[in-house]
């Protein structure tokens, strides 16, 4: 069921924005080169975080560094039966959203992007948001010194989004 | 905070390829992940930034407009104290919907209009309201129709169905808002329950 759902999910939403768009007489091409100009804003912010992020991974990984973290990693990811790849992303996808797509990419790089590692680390990268700079940027909008219990429920939400990740992937991959 | 991750990961690698007597070829790795990274970067750039037309066409056509309406009672029900009209509140479905759809340009100004609106109304300004609070959970735990960053880059990837991992990040995206949402909720009762007993 759920992979029929995945397989027309994306045609559904495309055709319904194109015959929308369509209908209501927007100049749909017009639109689409503006968005991509936008898109490609997006891309050229998110290089240098990528950049800074697959540079540390990179000389982690050679240093042999990587296999210490992996190592203690390792009993914890085993009795959460995930594989201890994913740990690392799972921990620096709240603090840093550029940095952790640029984990997902090293990650689907080495293990596939197939494998239930690659599946797995991509679900944990959509789950959740980048909770300390959400939580940064949109406080300083206001006048507000104490801003209560935000960052535990961010971070409770957070870890259940993690363990409803896992136990999807486990169930459907 | 990335300031203290950032230099604790490259010191460790550092530190560690000195120990383990691999130093010169540590930096000769990171160097060459730095070239690598703008592939990276590269093979991804052009499904991300389709995405981001198509998401365009949705907030020109107005799309954006009928979702807005569909969130709306949702909105009232988080939102009890923040009337359903008033321009904090319209503030904060643009922005539910901007989010929705990944328009994530949009999403954060409009975010930011939404804090201030709410910002303008706490009647106590040095302690979030609980508004505020709510709202700042459905941001950081935020729901995607498309999540457009991941799908092209496991498309870059060459997985074989780049979109096979999207029902499982709607389940557990969804499970996280849902649960931020009952926990602030139970903090704040919690919060004022112990109020009234002091």
């Amino acid at each position: 069921m759920l992979n029929i759902v995945s397989k027309y999910a994306i045609p559904t939403i495309l055709l319904t924005i194109l015959v929308f768009g369509f209908f209501t007489k927007t100049p749909v091409y017009d639109s689409f080169i503006a968005g991509v100009k936008e898109g490609m804003e997006t891309v050229l912010n998110i290089i240098p975080p990528i950049l800074a992020i697959l540079t540390a991974v990179g000389m982690l990984r050679q240093s042999g560094a990587f296999d210490v973290i992996t190592y203690v990693f390792k009993p914890l990811a085993n009795i959460a039966g995930i594989p201890q790849e994913v740990v690392p992303l799972m921990l620096l996808r709240p603090v840093s959203g550029g940095g952790s797509l640029g984990m997902l990419a090293d990650i689907l790089s080495s293990y596939g992007a197939d494998s239930f590692t690659g599946r797995l680390a991509s679900t944990v990268m959509g789950a959740t948001e980048t909770t300390f700079y959400t939580i940064a940027v949109y406080f300083s909008a206001t006048r507000v010194k104490n801003i209560r219990y935000c960052m535990s429920a961010a971070l409770i939400s957070d870890f259940a989004g993690m363990c409803v990740a896992v136990i999807v992937c486990k169930m459907m991959f | 905070m990335m300031n203290y991750v950032w230099i604790f990961l490259v010191l460790s690698a550092l530190i560690t390829g000195a120990l383990t007597g691999k130093l010169d070829t540590t930096v000769t790795a990171g160097i060459n992940a730095a070239k690598d990274s703008i592939f990276t970067v590269l093979n991804f750039a052009g499904i991300m930034c389709m995405w981001s037309g198509m998401m365009r066409i949705c907030k020109d056509s107005n799309l954006t407009g009928i979702i807005n309406k569909a969130a709306k009672p949702i909105c009232k029900r988080l939102f009890t104290d923040i009337e359903p009209d008033s321009k904090p509140m319209q503030a904060m479905l643009m922005n539910i919907t901007a989010n929705l759809l990944g328009l994530g340009n949009a999403a954060t100004p409009l975010g930011l209009k939404g804090m201030r609106e709410l910002d303008d109304i706490n009647p106590t300004p040095d302690i979030a309201s609980d508004a505020m609070c709510v709202f700042i959970i459905l941001n950081t735990a935020s729901l995607q129709l498309i999540p457009t960053s991941v799908v092209a880059l496991r498309a870059s990837a060459e997985a074989k169905n780049p979109f096979d991992v999207i029902v499982p990040i709607w389940i557990s995206s969804l499970t996280s808002v849902i649960v931020g949402v009952v926990a602030i909720k139970a903090f704040i009762r919690f919060e004022k329950r112990r109020g009234k007993d002091c």
